[in-house]
């Protein structure tokens, strides 16, 4: 088998120097009822030709987004990823290296995190970012926690138009920490009507929310300050913050968000990055891994994990979360593409993005029958159709367009809601695809 | 014994402490910030200019800059590239770390979660057209099966930490479903810090159970401390301490008989694999880490991925999304109705970390029935063959085989001045990533080796008498040159209690190029 160097011979020789007769005497611990002698109901080994061809074959029964008119967003976008992204991600010493517990072997996986974890703070313009967790949604339910330690208090209020799946996480994670969640009906179109009172540890909102829809939240940010509350900003379309004003100028407290579009490829969901930024009074209240600046033995500049005594290796049930693993490499990627899009790149591909929208809900909201339910907006926003969203978006599927997302697939239970569809253009988006689009549109709803 | 033992009889500081005029020695290149390295206007890609359109921002366009630094394409490539070159990996040595497997990551695995049909489709597309990803899903969803013989599996938690949320959420659900509200879990001494750390999450109390003298969980301490209060036992194996929890078929049932679960912490299945299913050994939760046992890259720190196979019992409460097979194809339930109504809700967006999945089923692919059991004996093999190789230096803490992995503590280096930690320092000097040090916390000073069954037998030697000259080194009395380690890497060792004291989290100008900015 091609990954495992030992040959008969070693293993002989193996065995023989540690003084026993079979492998099976290694297993000897093994209780005799769990023993399994022969193999497991599944098949030999392949080559790589055999394996290849294989996933291969599944592979081309998906529709790639690449290949049709793609205008699918909702927590997932598409962008254009410079080729050098992923050639440098997978060399070898960042793709197959552990997490840095030895910080004089992983200086360069040390410094690209304190790159991320500053290009994190400067985009959100906050305080402080951490090196990463597991998604946007993880991030969410994270925020919330470290809302309820530093308030203790204990009700999370969650915007109707935050991301389903983030509402459904932060309330998978509360069902048992004894955190009440309240989460708001989806208005889309309409803001929600928040009210803090003396047990809300935190206001969570999406900007842009999860309708596409821009809203001002400094009001908000002023009212959660005064009633003691912390405000959460997520933020699952970063691209959208090289246009619109940071969270972090608006008064968020946490900024908890999805990087994926930034670096990484949609991969059917996952692995995606999550994002977290705050204020620095909150530093040590974090969840996750950080990076810092130190010095070594010759006084030169370098860098380390650092405030490991928030974390389960060190705190164990005192941790400030459970999280070992998170999202390194799909954060070096990030790291990566920001660093080549800069100040310019990301304002430029931020204008595209915007353009590309505009210009897609102008055309389609001219459509007879279809009105667009969203008034300022980045990149995404939602139409009412003249019939259910979700029979819209299967026959756009059979003609070979991916149109968006019915909001029904979200939430089933609201018949208000089936008409709705939301829309996403980004810069990937031709003029040719937006003909198509409109064309296909025009076609299903006749 | 070849050329490295010459440079340990007779330590030199050479030429390597001469100072260069750069800073730089050889191919260990200094690098700056991308923050120091910026030009205004300057930028990696080039993008046209955006085409009319009617604004929608309202009031909310951004009005100050963000302050990014401008670097075009070669200098962000120089820049990362000489940032990969100051890490080591597996690509470019042994990388011990016990209880994390580091063991070779195969490139057909990243090849094939590139291809368009999987890296380039939508979580959110119609389900018709993503079959091929929901069979893909599907399939590793079945080998999981087969590997660990339990009936269900959760596919959608993110890491290993996130498999363990899982599991002592759809314990405590099923609980909670029984009516029976229980407040205290059962966790080894010995276990990893993400044990705990889970169960206070899910709002319970842990009760540490001691080790018994052969490294193994106190039959008798558990026994003692399971009661009509205790909703599971988090147990890792084979253990933390490399071995196999000989009495696990005793411990299952002791904690089954007082109506508690059975939780393993799969961390360490490596040693196992294809050989031992844990259906057999009475677990009722386990999850895998496909980015040790199924060889998707760690990464520098993830992604990975954490899915856990259930029992029956625990089944009906595992998290959304589910994947079924019905008439009309592969098909995703993501809402909580109909079979999937007791479902503990959602642990992240989307469908889970589909870009392990293509590897790790590729991995499972390419060795077969055959090939991971045979993964299972390789790793097992070379452990011990490092253990008995170690013997006469180290200090092994349970006396004995082991399974995958091997734990010494820091006896061997008693009044030698020299600690676990300066020891793990000299090896990063001998070119080697250190084992795991002070973990388990079981024995003082741990020692934890675990080889993983990708390293042949030549490495394995070299490793061994390296290990064994750096103790011998030890013993002589030479413990200054051991606090003096590493001198070779691009930064020698770093003050981590200064940084902890003063956080430096991020860049930020300094205050002459912000007076320069305004």
């Amino acid at each position: 088998m091609r990954y495992l160097p030992l040959t008969l011979d070693d293993r002989r020789e193996m065995l023989a120097a540690i003084g026993v007769g079979s492998i099976d005497d290694l297993f000897a611990d093994v209780p005799s009822a769990a023993r399994r002698e022969g193999l497991l109901d599944l098949p030999l080994a392949q080559g790589e030709l055999e394996v290849e061809r294989a996933l291969s074959r599944m592979a081309a029964k998906n529709m790639v987004a690449g290949a049709v008119p793609f205008f699918i967003g909702a927590g997932a976008y598409r962008h254009h990823m410079p080729a050098a992204v992923d050639h440098l991600i997978q060399r070898g010493e960042f793709l197959t290296s552990y997490t840095p517990y030895q910080p004089e072997m992983a200086q360069g996986t040390l410094q690209a995190l304190f790159e991320f974890q500053t290009q994190v703070a400067l985009v959100t313009r906050m305080d402080v970012a951490n090196a990463s967790l597991y998604d946007g949604a993880t991030a969410c339910a994270e925020a919330v926690a470290m809302a309820h330690r530093i308030t203790r208090r204990g009700k999370a209020i969650l915007s109707g138009a935050l991301h389903p799946h983030y509402r459904t996480v932060c309330q998978t994670y509360a069902q048992f920490s004894g955190l009440q969640v309240e989460a708001l009906k989806p208005t889309p179109g309409r803001a929600d009507p928040i009210d803090i009172d003396g047990d809300t540890a935190c206001i969570v909102v999406q900007y842009p929310d999860f309708f596409g829809e821009l809203r001002d939240c400094s009001a908000l940010a002023t009212r959660c300050r005064q009633a003691g509350a912390l405000l959460i900003v997520v933020v699952t379309e970063m691209v959208a913050l090289g246009a619109v004003t940071p969270p972090g100028e608006m008064g968020a407290d946490i900024v908890a968000g999805e990087g994926q579009s930034i670096g990484n490829a949609l991969n059917f969901g996952g692995p995606y990055v999550g994002l977290f930024a705050t204020r620095e009074q909150h530093v040590r209240q974090m969840p996750g891994r950080l990076a810092g600046q130190t010095v070594d033995a010759d006084g030169r500049r370098g860098w380390v994990l650092t405030l490991s005594t928030r974390e389960q290796h060190i705190r164990r049930e005192k941790a400030t979360s459970n999280i070992c693993t998170n999202s390194g490499l799909c954060a070096l990627a990030f790291t990566i593409h920001l660093a080549l899009l800069g100040e310019a790149g990301l304002t430029r591909l931020a204008q595209l993005n915007h353009a590309a929208a505009c210009n897609l809900a102008d055309r389609l909201a001219a459509l007879p029958g279809v009105r667009l339910v969203s008034e300022c907006f980045f990149n995404e926003f939602v139409l009412r159709l003249p019939m259910a969203a979700a029979s819209a978006v299967a026959a756009l599927a059979d003609r070979g367009v991916l149109g968006g997302v019915p909001l029904s697939r979200f939430y089933p239970e609201r018949e208000e809601l089936a008409d709705l569809l939301l829309v996403a253009a980004t810069e990937t988006a031709t003029g040719n695809d937006i003909d198509a689009y409109e064309a296909a549109l025009r076609e299903v709803l006749r | 014994m070849t050329g490295w033992s010459q440079a340990l009889r007779a330590p030199s500081m050479a030429a390597s402490d001469t100072p260069t005029f750069t800073g730089n020695r050889g191919l260990q290149v200094e690098e700056k910030l991308i923050f120091e390295q910026d030009a205004p206007g300057r930028c990696g890609v080039d993008l046209p200019e955006p085409p009319p359109h009617n604004n929608r921002l309202g009031g909310l366009a951004r009005c100050s800059p963000i302050g990014l630094p401008g670097l075009s394409e070669p200098q962000v490539v120089r820049h990362f590239t000489r940032l990969s070159q100051k890490n080591y990996a597996i690509d470019s040595g042994l990388y011990p770390l016990g209880s994390c497997t580091m063991k070779h990551n195969p490139r057909l695995n990243e090849r094939l979660a590139r291809l368009a049909g999987f890296a380039d489709i939508h979580p959110l597309q119609p389900e018709s057209t993503v079959q091929g990803a929901l069979e893909l899903i599907d399939t590793l969803a079945h080998w999981l099966k087969v590997l660990t013989g339990m009936p269900a599996v959760a596919l959608s938690p993110a890491a290993g930490a996130h498999g363990e949320l899982c599991g002592m959420m759809t314990i405590r659900a099923a609980l909670s479903a029984q009516g029976d509200a229980r407040t205290r879990i059962l966790v080894p001494e010995s276990a990893h810090g993400t044990n705990p750390a889970t169960a206070a999450s899910c709002g319970y109390a842990i009760d540490a159970i001691p080790n018994n003298a052969r490294g193994r969980v106190d039959l008798a301490a558990l026994k003692a401390k399971l009661g009509g209060d205790v909703a599971a036992l988090m147990l890792t194996n084979p253990n933390t301490c490399g071995l196999f929890e000989d009495e696990i078929v005793e411990i299952a049932a002791a904690v089954h008989a007082a109506g508690a679960y059975f939780y393993c912490d799969g961390a360490n299945f490596n040693a196992i694999v294809g050989r031992v299913r844990p259906a057999d050994l009475g677990i009722d939760a386990l999850h895998l880490n496909l980015h040790k046992t199924f060889s998707t890259p760690h990464g520098g720190g993830g992604p990975g991925s954490g899915p856990v196979a259930l029992a029956a019992a625990l089944a009906p409460f595992a998290p959304l999304p589910w994947i079924v097979h019905g008439d009309a194809g592969w098909r995703l339930v993501e809402h909580a109705e109909g079979a999937a109504a007791a479902a503990i809700g959602r642990l992240k967006g989307f469908h889970g970390q589909m870009g392990m999945f293509v590897r790790a089923l590729a991995y499972m692919m390419s060795h077969g029935a055959d090939g991971l059991r045979q993964v299972a004996e390789d790793a097992v093999l070379n452990a011990n063959y490092l253990r008995v190789r170690l013997a006469d230096a180290l200090t092994q803490s349970y006396p004995g085989a082991c399974m995958h992995e091997v734990l010494f503590d820091d006896r061997f280096l008693k009044d030698t001045g020299v600690a676990t930690l300066d020891f793990a320092k000299a090896l990063i000097d001998e070119g080697f990533h250190p084992m795991t040090m002070y973990f388990p916390l079981v024995v003082h000073g741990a020692v934890l080796i675990e080889p993983t069954e990708t390293e042949s037998k030549a490495s394995l030697d070299q490793f061994a008498d390296t290990v064994n000259a750096l103790a011998a080194r030890a013993t002589a009395g030479d413990a200054a040159s051991f606090h003096a380690a590493p001198r070779l890497t691009p930064r020698r060792r770093l003050d981590e209690t200064g940084a902890a004291r003063k956080p430096v989290l991020r860049w930020r100008p300094n205050a002459v190029q912000r007076d320069a900015a305004d």
